[in-house]
């Protein structure tokens, strides 16, 4: 029968257990997981297995890490992660949260567009550390983003977002997840986006403020190709902050949706 | 004349515009999405789009924070 071992398929006796696969191959393996899940005891391997085995402690090869980075997604889901290619309309609170978790799940490309610099009050909630105040967003971004998961391509604008420049910065991604703070740009842009891409998606944020309940914050789709993740009313104003839980909350919803639409072609 | 605003039924005695419309319901004409019978409107087209009978509308205002 046939199983992948690290992804690479090989041939294995029908019958054979996990511990002897792992005896034969990599004998130091302190991790194993099969079809995504971790594996504790011995079990016998079925064809078309997945099993991955990990010495911890052990630095892989730049191949090898993509293949280890993703051993506990759910199987069958990476390739078409990897074909994707998403922008990011704003690097702060939103932003950095969404293409560290697209990074980490290994998406393919993201385009991401910010005008702005590292500042000690974006610390409260954004990824960031102390080292990058007064970088360039985009910059500081893309180099946590290498540090995560070097497979991602990370294509960098360091400029504000205007109606003459989307094409550019967003004309060739699948989806755009819109990540600005303020309502007037968020409008803006999504107007703009959909009036002229009809064919892709657009995935918004309104209502993250403050520290009201982490449930009100839920996932709509207002339109065919048009998702807003939010509250709908929490602004940010006086009295009332942004701060790293609810933004990253949403952020996260952000980020799954876009997740959901490159698997499915649909979210919930 | 009957619109159908965010899921709701509103009855408009008189004929309205988009801009009008969201003059009536105090919405931000800088901040908001309008969406007539699943067509995205373009924000230069609020002063002159009348709004017809039966209208399905879905208008969504954003606010600041991210």
């Amino acid at each position: 029968m046939q199983i992948y071992l690290n992804e690479t398929p090989i041939k294995v006796k029908k019958h054979t257990c996990l511990f002897e696969l792992r005896k034969q191959y990599k004998e130091n393996a302190d991790l194993l997981i099969v079809n995504g899940y971790p594996a504790n005891t011995d079990q016998e391997i079925n064809n078309g297995d997945h099993v991955i085995m990990i010495q911890r402690g052990e630095q892989p090869s730049a191949e090898e890490l993509e293949i280890l980075m993703m051993a506990r997604h759910t199987p069958g889901v990476h390739e078409k992660i990897k074909r994707g290619c998403v922008g990011i309309a704003g690097a702060g609170g939103l932003g950095s949260h969404v293409a560290i978790a697209l990074a980490r799940v290994g998406i393919g490309q993201l385009n991401i567009a910010d005008f702005d610099v590292v500042e000690p009050s974006n610390l409260n909630r954004q990824q960031y550390f102390i080292d990058q105040i007064g970088m360039p967003k985009v910059i500081a971004l893309q180099n946590n983003l290498r540090r995560i998961n070097p497979g991602t391509k990370v294509n960098i604008f360091n400029q504000k977002v205007v109606p003459g420049n989307i094409a550019e910065f967003f004309g060739e991604v699948d989806i755009l997840v819109e990540a600005f703070d303020a309502a007037e740009q968020k409008a803006m842009l999504t107007n703009y986006f959909l009036c002229n891409f009809p064919d892709k998606f657009l995935v918004a944020a309104s209502g993250i403020a403050g520290y009201e309940a982490s449930n009100t914050i839920r996932t709509s789709r207002i339109s065919e190709r048009f998702y807003l993740c939010g509250d709908g009313v929490s602004a940010a104003e006086p009295g009332r902050g942004l701060m790293a839980p609810r933004v990253g909350i949403a952020a996260h919803h952000q980020a799954n949706t876009v997740l959901q639409l490159l698997l499915n072609r649909s979210a919930e | 004349m009957e619109l159908i605003i965010n899921g709701e039924a509103h009855e408009y005695l008189k004929p309205l515009t988009v801009q009008e419309l969201l003059q009536q319901l105090n919405l931000n004409a800088e901040r908001v999405i309008v969406e007539i019978n699943r067509t995205i409107l373009s924000p230069t087209g609020h002063n002159e789009t009348e709004l017809k009978q039966g209208d399905t509308i879905e208008l969504v205002q954003f606010v600041g924070g991210g």
